[in-house]
């Protein structure tokens, strides 16, 4: 405790991004520390993707004191700790994981494990301090596309999944197609700016009715036919509008599906998540899809779509204390030094 | 002694007879490598393979986190996607060692970015576009 608010450090280490945040009662952020963006790592050679285990290894311990010394605490301030524990890659997880348990052993201060997803939803938490569930989310990033229900803090009911490569991930392979390089999502965004959105018409795939899962590899092989039956004619490849027709296919997808499902819960409310959100056309198709139905939407900033530990905290804040309070520990193994990795941790 | 036989699958339908058994034959700490461009349908191949083996979560793609892990079917299934690792060395980095002498199914994408890494006794199954749409032409070797 400090200056009587309850303290949460958290530790995100699920793929690329290695990072340690503080938050006071659950939603005020008093640091959030992400490796990639710290210069002393620069000395590494920039910014790698920290595949590796070993690279997190080699950066926690630095990210934790920067992220202590930001919110101006000690570990003696902290009242508990919140770590991710999947999905994700395990020898990933891992160092995460250990590294917050040594802390908790070593300071006796509760533990307890995290969903990566709905430590995204909780982001919205933190950047709009008036959101209280329920709500519909919607997470899309590179390596996760989902439409969910929030029914409580702590309870979230999974509606909807891809069923084969994530939103953000089709947008790398498209760029790749394109020869647009990595990462794929801002470079079609903004080349999708300069091309007709209706000049080439892709397929939207909507699955069966009144299904809310995704599939987004058909699209990707749709835009690579394209592509080769152009250049094989000799016909020159307008980049700009096979982004544009791209782009508004796998919005238009997402876009209707996510209003529908906010729509059949008799939600008024919808929170987008995950580094995707980040994306213009998204966001502009959402919110007005989201005027015209009557749906409040709920963005978070820029550094809360991303993979960050703030997110963590917060959803590790309103575990602990619906545990507290309800004596509901319903997820159990999740929580104490016996916790593991779980790559494929469903929500 | 190498095998290697090409094999044309018509449709999607015999990519998922073919898939269906592999996944069936398959034994412990065996290793299958794919290879080929993007859209060739090596996640797909993988979720025929997958249903070969009894696997009842939804396969999808490992890009991003690089390796899934599926534990429903009759061994499990360590399903890796290689392409976004900057050097193939990483690939120990994340303990593929453990999963190839491990008591599953590994299938490796983008294998021939990591060529040296896969074990010698893996089977190697390089796909390429057939002549007509849909069509597929799988180069085995094993």
């Amino acid at each position: 405790m400090k200056d009587g608010k309850f303290l949460t450090m958290a530790f995100e280490s699920s793929c690329d991004e290695t990072a340690v945040a503080v938050v006071a009662d659950g939603r005020q952020v008093l640091s959030n520390i992400i490796s990639s963006q710290i210069d002393i790592f620069k000395h590494y050679g920039g910014v790698v993707p920290e595949i590796a285990a070993r690279h997190h290894l080699e950066n926690i311990n630095e990210v934790m004191e920067k992220a202590l010394e930001q919110a101006d605490v000690t570990l003696k301030d902290i009242d508990l700790i919140g770590v991710t524990c999947g999905p994700g890659l395990v020898g990933a997880l891992l160092i995460g994981i250990a590294t917050a348990k040594a802390v908790a052993y070593a300071t006796d201060i509760p533990i307890i494990g995290v969903n990566h997803i709905m430590g995204h939803i909780s982001a919205d938490f933190i950047q709009h301090p008036d959101l209280e569930p329920p709500f519909a989310a919607l997470i899309v990033s590179g390596g996760h596309t989902n439409i969910a229900a929030m029914e409580s803090y702590t309870k979230c009911r999974v509606m909807g999944s891809t069923r084969d490569d994530a939103a953000g991930e089709a947008y790398d392979k498209v760029a790749r197609v394109l020869g647009l390089g990595y990462p794929g999502g801002p470079k079609i965004d903004k080349l999708a700016k300069e091309g007709d959105p209706d000049a080439i018409h892709f397929k939207r795939i909507m699955l069966e009715k009144d299904s809310y899962d995704f599939s987004f590899s058909g699209l990707k092989t749709a835009v690579l036919n394209y592509v080769n039956t152009q250049q094989q004619s000799g016909k020159e490849v307008n980049k700009a509008d096979v982004a544009a027709g791209f782009q508004q296919a796998v919005v238009d997808v997402i876009v209707e599906k996510a209003v529908s499902a906010t729509k059949s819960l008799g939600y008024d409310k919808l929170a987008l998540a995950g580094g995707v959100a980040a994306n213009s056309a998204l966001r502009a198709a959402l919110e007005a899809a989201c005027k015209k139905n009557g749906i409040r939407l709920y963005v978070p900033s820029p550094l809360l779509c991303t993979d960050n530990a703030a997110m963590i905290g917060c959803a590790a804040y309103y575990r602990y204390m619906n545990e507290r309070e309800n004596g509901d520990s319903s997820d159990a193994g999740l929580e104490g030094l016996a916790m593991d990795a779980y790559a494929g941790l469903p929500l | 002694m190498m095998l290697r036989r090409e094999l044309k699958m018509k449709d999607e339908e015999e990519v998922r007879a073919f898939g269906i058994d592999l996944g069936k034959r398959a034994s412990e700490g065996q290793v299958i490598a794919l290879e080929g461009d993007l859209g060739t349908g090596k996640t797909t191949l993988t979720k025929y393979i997958a249903e070969g083996l009894g696997v009842t979560e939804t396969v999808s793609s490992p890009t991003f986190t690089i390796v899934k892990e599926y534990h429903s079917g009759r061994l499990p299934l360590y399903h890796f996607d290689v392409y976004r690792l900057c050097d193939p060395e990483e690939l120990f980095d994340i303990g593929a060692e453990e999963y190839f002498e491990g008591n599953g199914l590994c299938v490796v994408e983008w294998a021939d970015m990591v060529a040296d890494q896969i074990p010698e006794d893996a089977l190697h199954i390089r796909i390429r576009y057939g002549d007509k749409e849909g069509e597929r032409i799988y180069r085995c070797t094993f």
